[in-house]
């Protein structure tokens, strides 16, 4: 075992990773100006799309943290700094997902509904769209409006923000005693993220859910699924653990984090491999209860993904997402495999956005909007550099890559299963 | 030629134990088992012991319960005697996964359980087998068998020079009576 690892050792943001992250931002910045001039409609359901993936990508490190804080688990420590980047990337993408939401609701388009023309918003159209909550209007829904005490758009907006600003600020909290820690030493440190890390996993917890019906959810605004903010959590903390993963590996590949062995990349497979089979399990729940009742209101949503022009994507949604990771990581040897691991969490990543395409093209574009071109390469691609960009950004300013005086560094440097 | 079946080395110190298989295999006396009351870290490197294969059984056993089921209640609900439930096709697959997952799940841990007591000569009601009573309490236990390797005394001083608190010379395998 190698115990001469330079502690002190910076990353350092630059070459290849720093020219390819800016030139996927630039991708992203001409695919949502082309958008916007070709088809608004699909460029801002794309927009909203990569905003709540990114959002969720950053989440989930503040969730990775938090749980390994609560569980007072010494495996992790020596990685810790990862999901660590991740938290301070949370507050910009929190601010880029209200503005996506926000230009959604205030732009709106002319659709004609039994021969009106109609100036719907972009998004949330079926809640959102001025005159659904007015008796005198002709647009006026009795469903909408018995809703429209949660689903308004002052209300709407605050949960945002207080749900976004809290997870932020809890933790950049765990951030900062970390790297107090790493300058005074000693347990105090420890102890408070301890105690900010209960109260993120309560706070995310029960929230959670509630960010996942508001963001997507409210997109089809007549229908409701208790189970839909369990799947969005599935679909969060599973993307969450591929990105840490393959960021993980691709540092280690290119030297950094000299420590960490195929025992720290066995325990991310068996957290891949874990909670894939979660997700499935709320993917299929939700499905089969549906599918069960048979009940025309709850039947409305996965009508809409039975379309011709949906139904392949809907069924290689579960393929991929349930069936690669479940064989490709089952057995104990594959899981310690660095080069199979990485491409297992590729196929997580891209499967995963197929998962939010499957939620959200549906509601916003429908079947004859639905497209798979320059839009979603061009912005997903825009969202990965912005993401890698201000992620790699993050781990750059952090003074050591290890958290020097956390108390389990340790055993994390001599993690052995 | 003595009647010793079995030497035991009994150990305090788990480092010393560990010491202990190191002094053996650099003389090359082969290491019947060793017996210890908690795992040791790296002990299967070192004694060289594979991978466990109890997985490829819980596998087996996964895929024979889930075939198990399923062709039950295909036969029953498709092929014997279908019954028209909320209009849907006899044939419902995604009413068949919660209860074949089930099975599949039941067939594994009944599956690995009974697996591993078979392979463990552990059964409930069963006298355990074991070879020094303190191994299962405070002492750190290397097994070796006597038969060929001799002279005894080469061992019993190997031990000592380890740090065995004592050394014995079992005529039989196993203390506890089956």
């Amino acid at each position: 075992m190698n115990t001469h690892n330079s502690f002190d050792e910076r990353f350092v943001f630059e070459g290849k990773a720093k020219n390819w992250s800016l030139i996927a931002i630039a991708i992203g910045v001409i695919a949502i100006i082309a958008g916007f001039l070709v088809n608004a409609d699909r460029t801002f359901s794309n927009l909203l799309l990569m905003g709540y993936y990114f959002t969720c990508v950053c989440a989930a490190g503040g969730v990775f943290c938090a749980i390994q804080y609560a569980a007072q688990a010494g495996w992790s420590a020596s990685m810790i700094r990862i999901p660590q980047a991740f938290i301070k990337v949370l507050p910009i993408a929190a601010v880029i997902l209200i503005a996506i939401i926000a230009a959604g609701i205030h732009f709106t388009h002319d659709v004609v509904i039994h021969g009106q023309t109609v100036a719907q918003p972009y998004l949330y159209a079926q809640w959102a769209t001025p005159g659904l909550t007015d008796p005198k209007s002709p647009l006026y829904d009795t469903m909408v409006t018995g809703k429209s005490g949660f689903l308004n758009i002052p209300f709407f907006f605050i949960r945002l923000v207080v749900f976004l600003g809290l997870y932020s600020l809890i933790g950049l909290m765990l951030v900062k005693y970390s790297e107090n820690e790493d300058e005074i030493g000693g347990m105090s440190n420890y102890k408070k993220s301890f105690n900010a890390a209960c109260v993120f996993l309560l706070v995310f917890g029960l929230t959670d859910p509630l960010f996942g019906f508001d963001a997507i959810m409210s997109l089809e605004a007549r229908w409701y699924s208790t189970m839909f903010g369990w799947y969005n959590l599935a679909a969060l903390w599973v993307s969450g653990l591929a990105v840490i993963t393959l960021t993980t590996i691709l540092l280690k590949e290119k030297g950094y984090f000299s420590w960490l062995t195929e025992d720290h990349m066995h325990n991310m497979g068996l957290y891949m491999f874990a909670f894939s089979i979660f997700w499935t399990y709320v993917w299929f729940f939700q499905f089969l209860l549906t599918y069960y009742a048979n009940i025309p209101e709850e039947a409305i949503y996965f009508y809409k993904r039975w379309e011709p022009e949906f139904k392949p994507w809907f069924w290689l949604n579960i393929v991929i997402n349930f069936a690669a990771p479940f064989l490709l990581l089952m057995a104990r040897d594959y899981k310690r495999k660095i080069s199979l691991l990485k491409w297992v969490s590729v196929i997580i990543i891209l499967g995963h956005w197929l998962d939010y395409y499957v939620m959200i093209m549906p509601e916003t574009v429908g079947p004859k909007g639905r497209g798979f071109w320059f839009e979603e390469v061009g912005i997903f691609i825009g969202f990965a550099g912005l993401f890698t960009f201000l992620m790699l950004s993050a781990l750059s300013r952090a003074k050591s890559l290890v958290p020097k005086n956390h108390p389990f560094l340790e055993e994390s440097l001599h993690h052995h299963i | 030629m003595s009647s010793t079946k079995f030497i035991l080395g009994l150990f305090e110190d788990p480092d010393e134990m560990m010491d202990g298989i190191h002094k053996l295999q650099q003389n090359s006396i082969p290491i019947y088992d060793v017996y210890t009351p908690m795992p040791i870290h790296g002990i299967e490197a070192k004694l060289g012991i594979k991978d466990s294969r109890l997985g490829y059984a819980a596998f087996m056993f996964g895929t024979l319960g889930g075939t198990v089921i399923f062709s039950i209640i295909y036969y029953a609900m498709v092929h014997d005697w279908p019954i028209n439930i909320g209009g849907k096709n006899a044939f419902a697959i995604p009413d068949f996964v919660p209860i074949t997952f089930e099975w599949t799940v039941l067939y594994t841990a009944f599956g690995i359980v009974g697996t591993f007591f078979f392979a463990t000569h552990l059964f409930p009601g069963r006298t355990p087998r074991v070879m020094d009573y303190r191994a299962t309490d405070d002492r750190f236990v290397i097994a070796i068998d006597a038969k060929g390797n001799i002279p005894h005394e080469d061992i019993t001083n190997l031990l000592k020079e380890a740090g065995a608190v004592e050394v014995k010379h079992n005529d039989r395998k196993y203390v506890s009576y089956e």
